[in-house]
């Protein structure tokens, strides 16, 4: 982790959220915008983490189910969620969490290891925990989200 | 992008702009019209060529231009008489010009052969470098200086006799200033400061047009001044000083007496000349005759009579080319189309949840709403104008093609253009250019005969092609028609048998035949050309017109020639679709790919191998493939008579039946990618935002017949 230290010396703004009991955090930095969940159209042939496609002001968004790609249960998406649109790349993608619980303000020292779990979710997304208030907040990171990669590879 | 590049392809955007100018402008004259006008606008072309390359270094390119304008500026002159011959060799040198902006735009290096060969034709025509001199004697110089060199001529004293540099001059120039001057950053009375070099001068000015103060545009033009000068100094040099100005004004420059110059003995005394006159005399080595620039006035006083008409806006009227363009990044324009079909969408759903309030259709909020959707069509309409472009773009290219093409056919061919400025959006123009240029070699070189076999046909030794965009019923229609042979129908059909395309006994009315060439593989040029290419023919341009949602038809009768039509969609932003919905989904299948509506009956549909069906249509067995399987939205097969099927013509004219659950109707929708955020998706060509506000799917109709093609032999899941 010592990536992080030398890329981050100042405080860094990061927006945290929750899936399922667990709670997350992103770089408020790729975040665009925050909506509430609107019907997504399927699109045929995609993962099970991609719910679909939506309009957001005439741009289509593709709508990633973070819990489902995180390996955590999913459910249903009711008007209570919340759509993260966030910068992935050169691309814009929604992230559907449950809910936005703030912004968090740490400063680089604040961000431990990540545990030493084999999970494809600690190995692909994620670059650290967040000891807050007796809270775990795991920082993700969104690069991998979409699944361009695994569609030109089948 | 450093400053330097930008402006630099600002340039060579400016450049094609002027070629087409010089290529439009030449034939204009070579279609026998010697309005002086014009001859200037061919000039003015060149001239502002050769002046932004030397600002470059273009070398090249300006000492070719610099040729070109010689002998270009003595047909304006009125030295040269603008012959057949002399235009001909004007449209080949202008193609080769366009070879060398090219070329510099690339920064290739060009073969000089041609050019040189070139310049040497176009110098035979000028008698010495004179207009070089008359250039250089120009007190604006900034853009001439490039090739401002001196070169040590000999002048012996006939030639000095000639010159009479010591009259003095009176010339009462009336000069009128147009809008335009002024917002191009000139100013008179700079030009005036400059004119008072050459002379006395007193000016007077005309304010009787000035209009009263209320009724006064602050960017008008409303004074004519009037200028008495005196100079030593000829008329070309008086010229010169509005030399920039001069398209933006109506100038009449007029020579009340000079000196009996003629008469005079010439003397050569210092005493008399200035500093300045010696030093335009080292300058000007050559002739600035004082007979020439008789002939001249002439010409001048012809013209400033046409401009001179009360009417300021004559002369801007004239060119429509000056019309006040602005160059837009493109994605701007996109954004700004985004935004407004979403204003429309939003527009539409204001509209629903008033009606839900069940307010009275004439209150004020739903008149309000009204007003607004008109608004919002409006916004809209000339949003998608912004894209449009006029097909000319595309069309002057054509002329230089036809040229190439008829050289190396040895045919000679008359091209004539109609309807360039159809307007068509942007990304349909830069995919039209392919193949019509293909159809043009096409009609060329199969469909024109050679003279000989023209005249003998009692045909003009010329043949005609002519190429003509209109608008049809919301499209663009492109149509190529030649007076050629036409389609030698048996020698199509015995090469259609012979290749295997269709059986020897198959019965063809003329019209099948006649569409036999836009089979994939068909060539009937006995020897293949380099200019229609190896085989690759019609189907190829078929090809791609199709998938620009294009149609392409061909009409041809024996001995009179034929006539290819293609219609295009106005823009690729926009689809004509079929919506219809699939297992609870909403989908757009494109129009020009259905063919026809079949309800699918209990008789009809048969089982056919393992779970794929086929429905029988006029005899044929087609298969019947299920769009709401073939996308994964059900794996069920749903009961086709609940369905309607959509006969559907896939590549290749492989024809499918698409199982969907209802047809909702047809509109026109705005296609957007879903590459942009998030990749391509099997079976899918694109998006779209629906009325409601949802994105609908736009299927992909030759991917899903691929798609179901390859589950049926493999029956392995599909990626995913």
């Amino acid at each position: 982790m010592e990536m992080i230290a030398k890329e981050t010396t100042k405080p860094r703004e990061l927006i945290s959220f929750i899936i399922g009991k667990q709670e997350f955090c992103v770089d408020i930095m790729s975040v665009r915008e925050i909506r509430g969940w609107s019907p997504a159209t399927p699109l045929p042939h995609s993962p099970a983490f991609v719910r679909g496609v939506i309009n957001l002001r005439g741009a289509v968004l593709s709508i990633v189910d973070l819990a489902s790609r995180l390996g955590l249960p999913s459910s249903e998406p009711s008007a209570r969620h919340v759509i993260i649109v966030a910068q992935v790349g050169s691309q814009i993608a929604g992230l559907l969490v449950d809910a936005v619980t703030g912004i968090l303000t740490v400063t680089p020292e604040t961000i431990r290891p990540t545990p030493d779990v084999a999970s494809e979710m600690a190995r692909s997304f994620v670059k650290g925990v967040l000891a807050i208030d007796n809270r775990m907040i795991t920082l993700i990171t969104l690069d991998h989200v979409l699944p361009s990669q695994e569609l030109e590879a089948a | 992008m450093d400053a330097m590049a930008e402006i630099k392809q600002v340039f060579f955007q400016e450049c094609e702009e002027q070629l087409f100018e010089l290529e439009a402008g030449l034939l204009t004259i070579e279609r026998g019209d010697d309005d002086p006008e014009t001859v200037n606008a061919v000039f003015r072309a060149v001239h502002s060529i050769k002046g932004g390359a030397g600002a470059f270094n273009l070398t090249d390119l300006v000492h070719f231009a610099h040729v070109f304008e010689n002998t270009m500026d003595l047909v304006r002159v009125g030295k040269l008489v603008p012959t057949q011959p002399l235009i001909k060799l004007m449209l080949r040198a202008a193609d080769i010009l366009a070879d060398l902006v090219r070329a510099a735009r690339d920064d290739e290096t060009s073969d000089p052969g041609p050019r040189e060969a070139m310049a040497v034709e176009l110098k035979a025509y000028t008698p010495g470098a004179a207009p070089a001199a008359v250039e250089a004697a120009k007190p604006v110089k900034a853009k001439v200086e490039e090739e401002f060199v001196f070169v040590p001529t000999k002048v012996d004293f006939a030639d000095l006799d000639d010159l009479n540099l010591m009259p003095t001059l009176h010339f009462r120039i009336l000069f009128q200033p147009s809008a335009e001057l002024y917002a191009k950053g000139n100013e008179t009375t700079i030009l005036f400061r400059e004119l008072s070099r050459l002379g006395s001068m007193s000016v007077t000015c005309d304010s009787s047009k000035l209009p009263a103060l209320d009724a006064i545009e602050a960017e008008g033009a409303y004074f004519t001044w009037s200028v008495d000068l005196e100079t030593s100094e000829d008329e070309e040099a008086v010229k010169a000083v509005f030399d920039f100005v001069e398209w933006d004004s109506a100038l009449t420059i007029e020579l009340i007496e000079s000196a009996p110059a003629e008469e005079e003995p010439f003397v050569f005394q210092p005493t008399m000349v200035d500093a300045d006159l010696l030093n335009s005399i080292s300058d000007v080595p050559l002739e600035v005759p004082v007979e020439a620039a008789k002939p001249q006035l002439a010409l001048v006083a012809s013209k400033a009579d046409k401009a001179a008409p009360s009417d300021d806006h004559a002369p801007a009227d004239k060119k429509e080319a000056a019309t006040a363009t602005i160059r837009v990044d493109l994605e701007r324009v996109d954004r700004l189309i985004d935004l407004v079909g979403e204003l429309v969408i939003n527009q539409a759903m204001l509209a629903e949840r008033v009606a839900e309030l069940g307010l009275a259709r004439m209150s004020a909020v739903s008149i309000g709403l009204d007003e607004l959707e008109q608004l919002t069509r409006e916004i809209q309409d000339s949003v998608m104008a912004i894209r449009a472009q006029p097909v000319k773009s595309v069309f002057q290219r054509m002329p230089r093609l036809v040229r190439e093409v008829a050289l190396q056919t040895g045919k000679t061919v008359r091209l004539v253009t109609e309807g360039e400025g159809t307007e068509v959006d942007k990304t349909v123009i830069e995919r039209l250019s392919d193949p019509l240029t293909h159809m043009i070699r096409n009609a060329i070189d199969h469909g024109l005969e050679k003279p000989e076999v023209r005249r003998a046909a009692g045909k003009p030794e010329e043949g005609l092609l002519k190429v003509a965009a209109l608008h049809r019923s919301g499209r663009i229609v492109i149509e190529i028609s030649d007076d050629g042979a036409g389609i030698n129908r048996p020698r199509v059909r015995a090469i259609a048998v012979e290749k295997g395309l269709i059986a020897p006994e198959a019965k063809l009315s003329d019209e099948e035949i006649d569409n036999l060439i836009f089979l994939p593989g068909f060539s009937t040029a006995a020897v293949i050309s380099d200019i229609s290419g190896r085989g690759v023919g019609m189907d190829v341009v078929k090809r791609s017109i199709q998938a620009l949602g294009g149609r392409i038809s061909i009409v041809s009768r024996p001995g009179l020639g034929s006539t290819f039509t293609m219609s295009l969609p106005l823009t690729l932003a926009v689809l004509d679709g079929m919506v219809v919905s699939v297992a609870g989904q909403t989908l757009v299948i494109p129009l020009t790919a259905v063919v026809e509506i079949l309800l699918p009956q209990a008789t009809t549909v048969h089982n056919f191998g393992g779970n794929s069906r086929v429905m029988g249509v006029r005899n044929e067995f087609i298969p019947l493939i299920d769009v709401g399987q073939v996308l994964q939205y059900r794996s069920e097969d749903i009961d086709p008579k609940m369905g309607v099927a959509l006969l559907v013509e896939a590549e290749g004219g492989v024809r499918n039946a698409l199982l969907v659950d209802a047809i909702q109707g047809q509109r026109q929708v705005v296609i957007k990618s879903l590459e942009a955020n998030y990749g391509h998706v099997p079976g899918i060509a694109a998006a779209t935002i629906l009325g409601d506000g949802r994105v609908a799917l736009i299927l992909d109709v030759d991917a899903v017949v691929v798609d179901s093609r390859a589950e049926f032999a493999s029956s392995l899941p599909l990626a995913g």
